[in-house]
């Protein structure tokens, strides 16, 4: 215990400098990030540019909010990257070989996605398997059903087969509209990537639902004695992370436009990252929607700026654990706050 | 092993103490939990030490094992002061330790062999290589201090499949290597049967009869009347009493429970209760325990009297939906009652403020007001969305109600003091005005202040109206203070059922001391196996 947790009226300007890092940090961080590439390069300020780097950071962000919620019942899922693979090979599955229009494989995906979640929390909640290594073991399992469904193989629009023949069915439209559309100017993944956050915001923050989630997260046992379903909200946040990782590889197979086994590969680590970002922004300690927005948006700011400026690409992993670093200490080190991140705790009905 | 060095001029000629306390205390932050405590343990005798939850039994033992190094006073071994920086520095100067969890005590995976000579691992000055040879040469060794025989065979299983009262042994067993001085032993019954329980203190009196000194805690007076040499009570902190025997069991009951240095008060206000609220039929408490009957009435606070394992909290969970009847059946309000969680009783109207704060009622880092409205969410919302303005005025009625020292409804709960944060949850539960609210040990920890004003609380409730109160503790001031009606629990049965006005703390005292009768001829003194 600090001598700050005692006395906060006395608090040392030290203190209240730290105070103010730990709250305004990352926006700053952001604000100058931004203000660096906007002056160094003419193309970044371009509307397009703003709504690309968006675009971009879509599945990432989405992702990401689906950690969150793991987070927010004081667990974690580290199979959402795994997740968005098998959707981004299961969408291109059901359209290619099954001859499906996009709207059936979309919602093949999406029902994946909750069976997926199901299975997390069942070992979770039900089998009592700690959350960080259910997870993983389950991201391996998906992994490798996603392989033997598609023979280990990317699957493209009138591939040929096994067999000699060509696949009968294609990327439809309405599909890669996911991808292509946008309404006015704004492109269809950043609508559906803000709808999404400020849809939990609002569930989160002003809910009673939100409310008893967090209460999971803060003391299960406080919780449970309080009335509260505690295993019921963790399966069901578990269910909404791998509802939302689905949705963050529907849209990534959207953009690649083929069935790439390796989509996904590298999106968990993005999407804990921006989830634990989420928790430091600030200075609140706990996951929430926007923070997790913001984190998404510092990271693709971070990585369309390197790539402006003719950093090799191999530099935005330096900078994304840079930044994921800085969170934590934030979070767990300078904060004042006991942050919930309890990530890799036995879960305990 | 240190050698003992010469031990300084001591008042008794015949035998000097193997360690002594003077003035030793201990304190986590601003809060005392040991106050100046002076004790002797002289060699072949057995103390038992008793006390409440809270009386600081833990802390002494920590303080005498080395677990809590930051103790002030003098702790001297053989008339030399040492500062127990650790528990291998403890044990190094011959006081061993058996903690109460047996199993905490046990790695599973390793044998049983390696186990008994467990420290030997931890120890820097042994070989680095693990000689499972020497290894079972010394686990023998050790064991036969006990007049153990385990084969070799058994000696190399691992030591998870032992039982628990041979795993008691065996931990007791690794406390006795190095032949040690003084010897704690913290409720090594409670997990062991009748007969169990006799073999061990077998042992221990012959341990005795070789000049070692034994600190046994228990909550078991008839062991402790079959076992002990002289008797020490703590209450608050504070060596309260110590007696030799033959022991004066009334005035130990006493010492233990009330609070001597306090005015009794004559209760005038004492309410009779009408409607009954509650009913329990036929519900044995704890496994070996007879069916239990007992009423909660509207219009009154009933509180009830139990030491640990006396099934109080067996009682409220019972009744708060947290375990279920194992025969028998429950009704509120004349109708059956079978929940089978928490948010089943809420439904009906019964909150439980439960024992333990920290880890059963606080959300860390919430506001005052988001810890209040918790389990009433929906009183808060409107079609799911929370209304601020109606937790904030909730959070305001229970400040005001309670008195709760905080900056507001807004203020972190982890910026209120303890008694505060206590009025808190108590303020929490009784906000949306429960039919039957059951407080479990409500007053620990908490200053005097705060217990006024959580009994004046109860109180109110109680006078308008329709609400059962109940509730449950160890401590007999506290209970007078605030029920109107007083049962004592003993090991699942009502000893005593009475109005305050009908009865006083000597009769309180003697049904604790009645059951204590009836426990000490269950076991008897000289040790013959039932």
């Amino acid at each position: 215990m600090t001598s700050a947790s005692l006395a906060p009226k006395t608090a040392s300007f030290a203190e209240r400098g730290a105070a103010f890092v730990v709250r305004w940090g990352f926006i700053a961080v952001t604000v100058a990030l931004i203000a660096f590439f906007v002056i160094t390069e003419p193309n970044f300020r371009t509307v397009d540019n703003v709504f690309g780097m968006l675009k971009f950071i879509a599945p990432t962000a989405i992702a990401g909010l689906g950690v969150m919620l793991a987070i927010t019942v004081g667990g974690i899922d580290l199979s959402v990257g795994a997740s968005a693979g098998f959707a981004v090979s299961i969408a291109a599955w059901t359209m290619v070989i099954g001859n499906q229009v996009g709207g059936v494989a979309i919602g093949v995906v999406l029902l994946g996605g909750l069976l997926i979640g199901g299975l997390n929390a069942f070992l979770i909640v039900v089998a009592r398997i700690p959350d960080l290594l259910a997870t993983l073991a389950t991201s391996f399992v998906i992994v490798g059903l996603k392989l033997l469904i598609v023979d280990g193989k990317s699957i493209s629009s009138q591939m040929s087969l096994s067999d000699g023949t060509t696949a009968p069915g294609k990327f439809t439209a309405d599909y890669l509209w996911l991808d292509r559309g946008s309404l006015g100017p704004v492109p269809i993944p950043v609508i559906i990537f803000v709808a999404i956050t400020a849809l939990l915001w609002f569930i989160l923050e002003h809910t009673r639902w939100g409310r008893a989630l967090y209460a999971v997260g803060a003391n299960a046992e406080a919780a449970r004695l309080a009335g509260i379903r505690v295993q019921l909200y963790r399966t069901v946040a578990y269910m909404g992370c791998g509802l939302l990782a689905s949705i963050a590889g529907l849209l990534l197979g959207a953009r690649i436009g083929q069935g790439d086994v390796s989509a996904g590969n590298s999106l968990l680590l993005d999407a804990v990252a921006v989830a634990l970002v989420g928790v430091s922004v600030l200075g609140i300690g706990r996951p929430n929607a926007w923070g997790t927005a913001l984190g998404a948006i510092l990271i693709a700011v971070m990585v369309t700026g390197f790539t402006m400026v003719g950093l090799p690409y191999y530099a935005q992993d330096f900078g994304k654990g840079i930044v994921l670093l800085i969170a934590l200490l934030f979070s767990f080190t300078f904060s004042r706050r006991r942050t919930v991140v309890t990530a890799g705790s036995t879960t305990s009905s | 092993m240190i050698e003992s060095s010469i031990p300084e001029g001591d008042d008794q000629a015949t035998l000097s103490p193997v360690v002594s306390l003077s003035g030793v205390s201990v304190a986590y932050g601003s809060n005392v939990v040991l106050t100046d405590v002076t004790l002797d343990f002289f060699p072949g005798r057995i103390t038992a030490l008793l006390g409440a939850n809270g009386a600081g039994k833990s802390t002494l033992i920590k303080a005498l094992s080395g677990a809590n190094p930051r103790y002030s006073g003098d702790i001297a071994v053989d008339g030399t002061v040492l500062h127990l920086s650790s528990p291998v520095l403890a044990k190094a100067h011959g006081i061993s330790t058996v903690h109460q969890k047996v199993a905490d005590g046990i790695v599973p995976g390793l044998s049983i062999a390696e186990n008994v000579v467990l420290d030997d691992l931890a120890n820097a000055s042994r070989h680095p290589l693990r000689n499972s040879k020497q290894s079972l040469l010394d686990a023998r060794a050790a064991l036969a201090t006990l007049g153990l025989d385990w084969p070799d065979s058994l000696l190399a299983q691992d030591a998870a499949r032992l039982s628990i009262s041979d795993a008691q042994l065996l931990v007791l067993a690794r406390a006795l290597r190095g032949t040690p001085r003084l010897l704690i032993l913290d409720e090594p019954t409670s997990a062991l049967t009748a007969a169990e329980a006799e073999r061990l203190f077998t042992v221990l009196r012959a341990l005795r009869d070789t000049g070692l000194s034994i600190v046994y805690v228990s909550h078991r007076f008839g062991e402790i009347e079959a076992l002990a040499d002289r008797v020490v009570v703590l209450r608050d902190g504070v060596v309260q009493h110590s007696s030799e025997r033959p022991f004066a069991w009334h005035e130990i009951l006493h010492d233990m429970l009330g609070r001597a240095t306090e005015l009794e008060q004559t209760r005038v206000d004492v309410r009779r209760g009408h409607d009954v609220v509650a009913r329990v039929s036929g519900v044995p408490l704890l496994a070996a325990a007879p069916r239990l009957d007992l009423e909660v009435r509207t219009g009154e606070v009933l509180g009830i009297l139990g030491l640990i394992g006396a099934g109080k909290t067996e009682l409220a969970e019972l009744l708060a939906g947290l375990a279920r009847p194992a025969s028998g059946s429950l009704s509120l309000g004349g109708e059956p009652y079978a929940p089978k969680r928490p948010s089943d009783a809420l439904r009906r109207g019964v909150v439980l403020v439960p024992e333990d704060r920290q880890r059963q009622a606080l959300l860390p880092g919430w506001s005052v007001a988001h810890n209040i409205s918790i389990p009433f969410l929906k009183l808060s919302s409107a079609l799911g969305t929370l209304r601020g303005a109606r937790e904030t005025a909730r959070a305001q009625q229970v400040i005001d109600s309670l008195g709760v020292v905080t900056a507001g409804p807004n203020a972190s709960i982890d910026d209120l003091s303890g008694g505060n944060q206590q009025k808190v949850v108590v303020g929490r539960w009784l906000s949306a005005g429960p039919r039957l609210a059951l407080l479990d040990e409500p007053f620990r920890g908490v200053d005097i202040s705060a217990r006024r004003e959580i009994g004046g609380r109860l109180k109110d409730l109680v006078a308008s109206g329709d609400a059962g109160v109940v509730v449950f503790s160890s401590d007999v001031d506290e209970i007078l203070e605030v029920a109107d009606r007083i049962i004592v629990l003993v090991a699942g049965v009502v000893e005593l059922d009475a109005y305050a006005d009908e009865t006083d703390r000597a009769s309180i005292v003697g049904a604790f001391l009645g059951a204590r009768t009836r426990d000490h001829s269950a076991v008897p003194p000289e040790g013959h196996p039932k």
